[in-house]
C-alpha cells in the first residue's frame, strides 16, 4: 500500500544513526542538537563571566598589571565590554533557553517524535557555533575586538579609525552577528512550524504547557526580529568596506573627512531597537514559561490563570514590537514620537505584572517541594520583580533623562536578563537533567550554588541603582575624571568583591553538572511526579522519544491535586478526568 | 527551607530599601528650573513602585515560608486554576497606575521638550569631538558663524577644533571656548553638534541630557537658577576616551558673564 | 483498499494542483509532508519579508532625509534619484515568463505523482517509473531562465558603473545595488534548488518527493518574482 511505503520512508529518515559523526557531531536528532547548544551557550557563558570579571577588577584598580592581560587600556575595558553584553546576549541568551532546551523539548512536549525539519535544525546549530568562533576571532585580529558596544551605534562602529578595535575586529563582529541572525532565522522556522503542525493527537493549542507557548512566541518574535537585525548589519558592513553612507553624514575623524555624507546615525539605533527590544522578550519569555511550569509542578497545584498566562505572553510578544523608541528617548528622535514610545512601554508593563501576580497566585495554598528547580523558579520571580520595578522609572522620558546611560540602566538589564534568566537556564538545567541524563543533580550543592548566586548577583546589581540615581555613566573605564564619582567608588568596590564570591560560585554549577553526569544518582523516568508528556517518556528518551508509540493527550498540563485523584498528579497522557479541561 | 527563604527575600529587600529610603546615593542636587519638577516626580514615582517592591518581594517570602509542604501537617493543595474577577481587577489597577503615571510626567516632558527655547534665550553652540566639548557664542551679531569639517584642526585650539570658517563675516565675533559661561536665571538655547561619533552632553545638576549627533544640530534649552560650577559629563559610548570627555558649567550673574564674554571678545582682536 | 489509496493519491494530486485541501488522516503521508512543507515556507517568506521591508523603509526615510550642511547651518536634501536602466523592464519580462514556466514545472511534477501513486497501486509487479514520454523541460527551462535574468542583472550593472554610478555613489544608487542584489541572491537560491530537483528527476528519486521540492521551490519562485516587481516599484517611485 502506498501509505505504507511512505510510511517506510519517512521510518527510515527517522532511523537512530550508527557512526559516531552521525550521532554526536552531524546529529540530526532535537535531543542531541539541543545538548550541543546548550553546550556552546556554557562555553560562552565562562567566557562572557570572566571578561566581567575583568571589567570589574579593573574599575576598581585601573593600573593593576593582570597576568596575560598586563595593564588594561580603557580602549581595552570597551572591548571586554562590547563582547560582554554581545556573547551574553546572544550566545547565552538567545541560545539555551531557545536553542538548547526548547530544541530539546519542544517536540517531546507536545508528543512529537522530532522537529518539522532535522536538518535544518542540525544546520541552525552549525551556523552558530561558526558565528561563536568568528566572535571569538575578533579577539585575536589586529586591533582585537570592536570597542563600539553590544548596540554598535555608527559612527563609531562604521568608522575603521574610530578607535582600536574597529578594523577587522569590529568587521568579525558584524559578520559574526549576521551568521547568528542567519541561525537564528532557520531555527524559528523549525520551532513555529513544529508547534503548528506535529502536535499530538489531543494537544490542542490550549493543552500546551506554557513552556512550549514560551517557546512558541519566541520564535515569532525572532523570525519577525533577526530579519532586521541581518539588514542593520548589512548596511553597516557596506558603510564600513563599501563607502556608502546609509548611517554615516559629513564627519571628521582623528582630523580627517572620513569620506561619508548624508546618511544618518539614527537609522542604525531604529533598525537595530527595533530587533533589540523584541530581542529582550526572547531572552525572558523561555524563562517565564519555565517558572510557570516549575512553580505549578513544586506547589502541586495547577498554574493560576492558564489562559491570562497565554494571553499575556501574546501581548507581551505583540506590544514589545511597539515599543523599541524608548531606547532612543535622548537620541535626537521627535519628542511627540517619543511620549508615543512611552505609553507604549508603560503598557507593556501590565502583562508583565499579570503573570507575576498569577505566580504568586499559584504558589498561593500550595504545598511546596523546595527542590533545586524550584528554589531557582522563586529566585526567579524575586529578581523578576526587583529588575521589572525600576521599568517605569525609565519608561517615563523625564526620568530618563537623568538615568539613560547610567548604571541605573545597567543594573535594570542585568537584573532581568543577566540574573532572571539565568535563573532560567539554571532551573531548566536542574528539572530536565534527570531526562537527558539519566541521572540527578547533588541537591546539596545545588542550594549552595543558590544561595550564593542569589545573595550575590543582588549584592552586585541592587547597588547599580544607586550609582545610577547619582549619575554614574555607564561604559566609563574608570571613575578617576569626574569629581563627582569619587564618592562612589566604595560602592563599585563593594560590588567587585561581590562578583568575586558569586563568580566563583558559578564553579560549584560547573562541578556539579560534570560530576552528576557520570555519578549522580539514578534518575527514575518521573523523579519530580510531574504531568507534562517528556516525564512519560524513558530517560533518556528513545530516537523517536515514544518508541513508536505516540502520545494521546486527554487532560491539560498542570493537573495537580485534583480532588478525588489517586494521586496528586494527573500526566496529560492519562485518561481524561471527569471534568473536561 | 521555606523559613530560610522568607529570610533571605525579606533582608535583601529591606537592605535594599534602606538605602533608598535613606537616599544614601542619591540625585545630585537639582540646580535648574526643570529640577524640581523632575525631582518631584521621580518621588511619586519611587514611593509608588517602591511599595510595589516590597509588596511583591514581602508576599513571595512570606507564601514560600507559608505553603511549605510539612508533610502530613499539610492540607492538600487548592486545586484551582485561577479568578476571572481578580485577573480583571488587578490588570486594570496595574493599567491605572502605569498610565497614570506616565500622564502626570508627560506634562513635565511637554514643557521641557515640545517648546523650543525663549526669545531671549543665551545662544550657546555646544560641539563634542573625540575627546572634548566646545562652547560657541555668537557675538554681538547673534549669528553663529560658517564651519567647514575641512578646515578642522583640533591642535589649534577652540576656532580651530570646530573648523570656524574666519571667512564668514559671521564668524568674525564668534567666541569659542572650553568651559561653558551661562547666566543665571535667564534661558539658556543649547544647539548640539557633533563632529565624529555620537556624544551626549548630560549636565547632571540641571537635569540636562541630549545626545549630540553628527549631521544634526539639535536645539534644547534650560535655565540655572543657582550661581556655582557643575560638571558635564559625555553620556553616549564615543571611544576610548569617553570616560574623561568632560567639561565644566560654570553658571555666574549676570554681570560676570558679560564681563567674561567681553574679555574673550578682547583677545580675539 | 484500492478506493482508499486512490481517493488518498487523488486527494493528494488535488493539493498538489489546487494548491489548497485539507488531508484527513486516511490521505497519504505525502499529503502530509506537503503541508508541512508549505507552512515552513510561509514561515520562512516572512522572515525574508522582514529584511525586505528593513531595506525598504531605510529607503524610503533615506530618501525623505535632509542633513546638516555645515557651511551654512541648515539643512539639506541630498537625494539625487538613480535613472533606471530600460533593460531591467525586459529583464523583469524574462522573469514573468519564468514564473509561467515554473507554474507548469510544478504541475506537471505533481501529475507525475499522482500517476506514480496510481500506478502503484494498481498494479503492485511492474515497474513504477513514470512515462518516459514526450516531456517539456519546463523545470529546466525555468532554471535557464532564472539564469538569464541574473545575467541580465549583472548587465544592468555594468551599464550603471559605466555611467558612474557605483555602491557608493550616492544613496540611490547604494539601495540599487542593494535591494538588486538581495532579491538576486535569494533568487539564486531557488535556481540551485531547481536545479537539484532537476538533477534528482535523473536519479530516480520518489517522484512524490521531487513534486514536494518542486512545490515549494515553485511558491518561494512566484514569491521572488512578486518581491521583484515591488522591489521596481519602489525604485520607479522615487522618481
Amino acid at each position: 500500500m502506498a501509505t505504507g511505503e511512505f510510511a517506510a520512508h519517512a521510518a527510515h529518515a527517522h532511523a537512530a544513526p550508527t557512526s559516531w559523526i552521525r550521532k554526536y557531531v552531524f546529529s540530526l536528532d532535537h535531543k542531541v542538537i539541543g545538548i550541543q547548544y546548550y553546550f556552546l551557550a556554557l562555553t560562552a557563558v565562562f567566557v562572557g563571566m570572566i571578561l566581567s570579571l575583568l571589567m570589574r577588577i579593573h574599575l576598581i584598580w585601573p593600573t593593576a598589571t593582570l597576568p596575560f592581560l598586563g595593564e588594561i587600556k580603557p580602549e581595552t575595558y570597551l572591548s571586554l565590554l562590547t563582547m560582554h553584553g554581545t556573547i551574553m546576549v546572544f550566545f547565552v541568551l538567545t541560545t539555551a533557553p531557545q536553542g538548547g532546551f526548547g530544541n530539546y523539548f519542544l517536540p517531546i512536549q507536545i508528543g512529537a517524535p522530532d522537529m518539522a525539519f532535522p536538518v535544518l535544525n542540525m544546520l541552525s546549530f552549525w551556523v552558530t557555533a561558526l558565528a561563536f568562533i568568528v566572535m571569538i576571532a575578533a579577539f585575536f585580529v589586529v586591533g582585537g575586538a570592536p570597542l563600539h558596544g553590544w548596540t554598535g551605534y555608527p559612527p563609531l562602529s562604521a568608522l575603521q579609525s574610530a578607535g582600536p578595535g574597529e578594523g577587522l575586529g569590529a568587521d568579525l563582529w558584524v559578520i559574526s552577528i549576521a551568521l547568528f541572525c542567519l541561525g537564528a532565522l532557520m531555527s524559528a522556522l523549525n520551532f513555529i512550524t513544529t508547534t503548528l503542525d506535529m502536535r499530538a493527537k489531543g494537544m490542542t493549542m490550549m493543552r500546551m504547557p506554557l513552556t512550549c507557548w514560551s517557546w512558541f512566541i519566541t520564535a515569532i518574535l525572532g523570525l519577525l526580529a533577526f530579519g532586521v537585525l541581518l539588514s542593520a548589519g548589512i548596511l553597516l558592513l557596506l558603510d564600513r568596506n563599501a563607502g556608502t553612507s546609509f548611517y554615516v553624514p559629513l564627519v571628521t575623524i582623528n582630523g580627517q573627512l572620513a569620506g561619508h555624507k548624508g546618511g544618518s546615525p539614527l537609522l542604525w539605533q531604529h533598525l537595530f531597537w527595533f530587533f533589540g527590544h523584541p530581542e529582550v522578550y526572547i531572552a525572558i519569555l523561555p524563562a517565564m514559561g519555565l517558572c510557570s511550569q516549575l512553580l505549578s509542578v513544586f506547589s502541586r497545584k495547577p498554574i493560576f490563570g492558564y489562559k491570562a498566562m497565554v494571553y499575556a505572553m501574546l501581548s507581551i510578544g505583540f506590544l514589545g514590537f511597539m515599543v523599541w523608541g524608548h531606547h532612543m528617548f535622548m537620541s535626537g528622535m521627535s519628542p511627540y514620537t517619543a511620549f508615543a514610545f512611552s505609553v507604549m512601554t508603560m503598557a507593556i508593563g501590565v502583562p508583565s505584572a499579570i503573570k507575576t501576580f498569577n505566580w504568586l497566585g499559584t504558589i498561593w495554598r500550595g504545598r511546596l517541594r523546595f527542590t533545586s528547580p524550584m528554589l531557582f523558579a522563586l529566585g526567579f520571580v524575586s529578581l523578576f520583580v526587583s529588575g521589572g520595578i525600576s521599568g517605569p522609572f525609565l519608561a517615563q522620558p523625564v526620568l530618563d533623562i537623568q538615568l539613560h546611560d547610567t548604571y541605573f540602566v545597567v543594573g535594570h538589564f542585568h537584573l532581568i536578563m543577566g540574573v532572571a534568566s539565568i535563573f532560567g537556564i539554571f532551573a531548566a538545567t536542574y528539572y530536565w537533567f534527570p531526562k537527558m541524563f539519566g541521572r540527578m543533580m547533588n541537591e546539596s550543592l545545588a542550594r549552595w550554588h543558590f544561595f550564593i548566586s542569589l545573595i550575590g548577583t543582588y549584592a552586585i546589581f541592587m547597588p547599580m541603582h544607586y550609582l545610577g540615581m547619582a549619575g554614574h555613566l555607564r561604559r566609563y573605564s574608570q571613575l578617576t575624571e569626574l569629581n563627582y564619582l569619587h564618592g562612589l567608588v566604595p560602592l563599585q568596590t563593594f560590588m567587585t568583591y561581590a562578583a568575586f564570591v558569586t563568580i566563583a560560585g558559578q564553579f560549584i554549577f560547573l562541578f556539579n553538572l560534570f560530576w552528576s553526569m557520570k555519578f549522580g544518582k539514578k534518575a527514575s523516568d518521573n523523579p519530580w511526579e510531574a504531568t507534562t508528556i517528556e516525564w512519560t517518556t524513558t530517560t533518556p528518551p528513545p530516537h523517536d522519544n515514544f518508541g513508536g508509540h505516540m502520545p494521546v493527550v486527554n487532560n491539560g498540563p498542570y493537573e495537580y491535586s485534583v480532588p478525588g485523584a489517586p494521586r496528586d498528579y494527573v500526566m496529560q497522557t492519562d485518561p481524561p478526568l471527569a471534568k473536561a479541561h | 527551607m521555606g523559613l530560610v527563604l522568607l529570610v533571605v527575600i525579606w533582608l535583601i529587600t529591606f537592605i535594599s530599601a534602606y538605602f533608598f529610603i535613606a537616599k544614601t546615593w542619591w540625585l545630585p542636587a537639582g540646580a535648574s528650573v526643570a529640577a524640581a519638577g523632575i525631582d518631584h516626580h521621580f518621588s511619586t514615582t519611587y514611593i509608588l513602585m517602591g511599595a510595589v517592591f516590597v509588596a511583591a518581594q514581602v508576599i513571595l517570602g512570606y507564601f514560600a515560608w507559608q505553603y511549605r509542604d510539612r508533610g502530613s501537617a499539610s492540607r492538600q493543595a487548592q486545586y484551582s486554576h485561577g479568578n476571572n474577577t481578580l485577573e480583571i481587577t488587578w490588570t486594570v489597577l496595574t493599567l491605572i497606575l502605569f498610565v497614570g503615571l506616565n500622564f502626570m510626567s508627560s506634562s513635565i516632558w511637554a514643557s521641557e521638550r515640545f517648546r523650543p527655547a525663549g526669545p531671549g534665550a543665551v545662544q550657546v553652540e555646544v560641539t563634542g569631538m573625540q575627546f572634548a566639548w566646545y562652547f560657541r557664542y555668537p557675538g554681538a551679531d547673534g549669528k553663529f558663524g560658517a564651519t567647514k569639517p575641512e578646515l578642522q584642526d583640533a591642535s589649534a585650539g577652540g576656532e580651530g577644533a570646530i573648523g570656524l570658517d574666519t571667512t564668514d563675516p559671521a564668524s568674525k565675533d564668534d567666541v569659542v571656548a572650553g568651559t561653558m559661561y551661562v547666566p543665571v536665571n535667564r534661558e539658556v538655547d543649547v544647539t548640539l553638534r557633533a563632529a565624529d561619533v555620537i556624544h551626549s552632553f548630560f549636565i547632571p545638576a540641571m537635569r540636562f541630557k541630549q545626545d549630540a549627533v553628527p549631521g544634526i544640530a539639535i536645539h534644547m534649552h534650560f535655565t540655572p537658577i543657582t550661581v556655582g560650577d557643575y560638571e558635564i559629563a559625555c553620556s553616549q559610548l564615543c571611544g576610548l576616551g569617553h570616560y574623561k570627555m568632560h567639561g565644566i558649567l560654570k553658571v555666574v550673574n549676570q554681570e560676570d558673564y558679560d564681563k567674561w564674554l567681553a574679555a574673550r571678545e578682547a583677545e580675539k582682536q | 483498499m484500492d478506493l482508499i489509496t486512490t481517493t488518498a493519491a487523488v486527494d493528494a494530486a488535488g493539493v498538489l494542483l489546487g494548491g489548497h485541501g485539507s488531508p484527513d488522516h486516511l490521505s497519504a503521508d505525502f499529503s502530509a509532508r506537503l503541508r508541512r512543507a508549505r507552512l515552513g515556507l510561509i514561515v520562512a517568506l516572512t522572515g525574508v519579508v522582514m529584511i525586505f521591508v528593513s531595506f525598504s523603509s531605510a529607503y524610503v526615510v533615506r530618501k525623505g532625509l535632509p542633513t546638516l550642511d555645515p557651511q551654512s547651518g541648515t539643512l539639506v536634501h541630498d537625494w539625487l534619484p538613480l535613472q533606471l536602466p530600460s533593460f531591467l523592464l525586459v529583464n523583469t519580462l524574462v522573469l514573468l515568463v519564468s514564473t509561467l514556466t515554473m507554474e507548469l514545472a510544478r504541475r506537471q511534477a505533481a501529475r507525475e505523482a499522482l500517476a506514480t501513486e496510481i500506478s502503484r497501486s494498481a498494479v503492485a509487479t511492474t515497474s513504477t517509473s513514470p512515462k518516459e514520454a514526450q516531456r517539456m523541460p519546463w523545470l529546466a527551462l525555468t532554471a535557464v531562465l532564472g539564469l538569464s535574468f541574473l545575467a541580465g542583472q549583472w548587465l544592468v550593472w555594468r551599464e550603471l558603473a559605466a555611467s558612474g554610478f557605483y555602491v557608493s555613489t550616492n544613496p540611490s544608487s547604494s539601495f540599487f545595488y542593494l535591494l538588486t542584489a538581495t532579491h538576486g541572491i535569494h533568487l539564486l537560491g531557488g535556481i540551485l534548488t531547481l536545479i537539484a530537483a532537476s538533477a534528482a528527476y535523473f536519479w530516480r528519486r520518489l517522484a512524490e518527493s521531487r513534486a514536494v521540492v518542486v512545490d515549494i521551490t515553485a511558491w518561494y519562485w512566484h514569491f521572488m518574482t512578486f518581491l521583484w516587481v515591488n522591489i521596481l516599484c519602489l525604485l520607479e517611485v522615487a522618481h
